[in-house]
């Protein structure tokens, strides 16, 4: 008899998971259950930086490797008619601002940042939805910048504000932004990128200058960045998870 | 219950053998709790690996994507009044609308690699199909290590581990499958060659394939075991693997259900549950 009412149990238990696994759709717009799930981020962010130390490098590939057309996606043009007039004069006057926690704010201008000495480097691309492509990048090294600024000591983060206006028009605007920690912003092979392929970034990449953080995947990097800001905790910024694709569900910690 | 109709009942339903018959213990607890883990897991990574898939459907081979040749994809073509779903593996093209490349989402057609009831969740929604994959990713990883402690542990790698008398007697035991002839008394205590084949393929060749493919998938990864691209060929190629060993995890579910039925549905199931399964003969 019990055989018969184990069996009858399973048999609830298994019709529960099917039901389970139709309720999904409806369960995955509770917040706490997806709170719930985004928990695994923080074992995922210490497990991987267990094995990456800060300073492993990601696989640099040989020139016949890169890709004939560099895939651009996100945004492909600001179109702001500010950011028109810098397109148009070359970004002569384009500044990115260095401020927040640091002893020396800075307000660079490309001239300034091209005359710092630049790594160029030959990396893949990887997307969050998938695809790769592999592109040859020349920048400052953000942790040059860092250094030039001098972080204070309570400095945690290293947000990205950028020129791109990600509503559509009439809506209030919501610039992209991003924010990685001070562990991946100072690796050897985190850029202000302002050459692809050997030509300056053209404006589908994130002309003048955009962000490379070889370890992370795409929508980490930053395009059109105007301003750097040092934090000690971003939870008040936007949507306070650190990043426009972060506020709308993404995890932030992107290496995987 | 009088004592003979609930024995009538039991043989009725299958739950046990006609005729004398007597019950071995056949899984223990942890083998029993370990399965039915994965087979959630497996349910929750496949449908989650289907909603990120369609965020790009599109499969590569090698370091990165050449967009032009894909060596699979799913795609949809405008059409005057919707789409047309179109399924390309290699030179071949299929029209697959409506399961494949096109299809419903709420009554509304769209263009989308894999359907709404396969994937996790329905709609359109690669950052809560990432949350889910990771999840079950985890649990499915620390739930495979903790069996094959378990299994080495305890000396059950030989109940897995195909010797030269199984492989010897593989062509006997296909032909005794396809004639549907189960092992029945004492050689239905432990498992045959083709399931020794099958679950030895599954646990030790399936299983860490599609994490070490998960794995070479990001970026963090790649810079800590650069290792693990020259094993695959490519972070495309890793992918391609990942996906091709998805629906070989898929296949052999089919083909585990399906055996599970004919071969005795309940008492199989019975002793996944309880561990019980019922041997025709006397005890000894």
């Amino acid at each position: 008899m019990t055989e018969n009412r184990r069996g009858f149990l399973t048999k609830v238990g298994a019709g529960a998971t099917a039901f389970m696994l139709s309720g999904c759709t409806s369960l995955s717009q509770q917040k706490w259950l997806a709170d719930l799930l985004a928990k695994v981020e923080v074992l995922t962010r210490h497990a991987q930086r267990l094995f990456a130390r800060p300073d492993t490098l990601a696989p640099e590939f040989s020139k016949r490797d890169i890709a004939p057309v560099f895939r651009a996606n996100g945004t492909l043009d600001p179109a702001t008619p500010d950011y028109a007039s810098h397109a148009a004069n070359g970004f002569r006057d384009w500044r990115i601002e260095v401020g927040g926690l640091v002893e020396h704010p800075l307000s660079l201008s490309m001239a300034q940042l091209r005359a710092m000495p630049s790594r160029t480097q030959i990396t893949r691309h990887d997307c969050v939805e998938g695809w790769s492509c592999i592109g040859e990048w020349t920048g400052t090294q953000l942790g040059l910048v860092l250094a030039a600024a001098k972080p204070k000591a309570e400095a945690r983060y290293v947000v990205f504000y950028c020129a791109d206006n990600m509503t559509s028009a009439g809506d209030a605007p919501r610039f992209y932004y991003e924010s990685l920690d001070l562990l991946e912003a100072v690796h050897p092979q985190t850029l202000l990128a302002y050459q692809l392929n050997g030509q300056a970034l053209p404006i589908e990449h994130g002309a003048p200058v955009r962000l490379r953080a070889e370890r992370q995947l795409g929508y980490k990097m930053a395009k059109y960045i105007n301003r750097i800001e040092l934090m000690d905790d971003f939870s008040r910024l936007n949507g306070g998870r650190g990043g426009y694709w972060e506020d709308q569900g993404y995890s932030w910690y992107g290496g995987i | 219950m009088p004592g003979g109709t609930a024995k009538f009942l039991r043989r009725a339903f299958g739950l046990v053998p006609a005729g004398p018959n007597y019950f071995f213990p056949r899984h223990t607890l942890i083998v029993r709790l370990s399965h039915w883990i994965n087979a959630g897991c497996l349910a929750f990574l496949l449908m989650s690996g289907l909603q990120i898939f369609n965020a790009h459907p599109a499969l590569y081979w090698g370091k990165s994507s050449d967009f032009d040749h894909p060596i699979l994809s799913l795609t949809a073509q405008p059409t005057e009044t919707g789409y047309t779903g179109v399924t390309q593996i290699g030179p071949w093209h299929w029209d697959t609308t409506g399961v494949l490349g096109a299809s419903n989402v709420d009554g509304i057609q769209m263009a989308r690699g894999f359907p709404a009831w396969a994937t996790l969740p329905g709609p359109q929604w690669l950052a809560m199909g990432r949350l889910w994959h990771f999840f079950f990713a985890w649990l499915f990883v620390i739930n495979g290590l903790l069996f094959w402690t378990y299994i080495f542990a305890r000396g059950h790698l030989r109940d897995l581990l195909p010797g030269k008398a199984d492989l010897a007697h593989l062509p006997r035991e296909i032909l005794d499958h396809f004639q549907l002839k189960f092992p029945r008394g004492e050689a239905a205590k432990r498992y045959n060659g083709l399931q020794k084949l099958a679950y030895f393929f599954v646990i030790f060749i399936l299983g860490p394939l599609v994490v070490l493919t998960g794995l070479t998938m990001s970026p963090t990864m790649d810079s800590a075991f650069p290792g693990l691209l020259w094993l695959f060929g490519g972070r495309q190629t890793a992918r391609t693997i990942h996906f091709i060993c998805a629906f070989s995890f898929l296949g052999f579910f089919i083909v585990h259900i399906v055996m599970v039925i004919l071969s005795g549905t309940w008492n199989n199931l019975r002793s996944m549950i309880t561990g019980s399964y019922a041997i025709e003969g006397k005890d000894d």
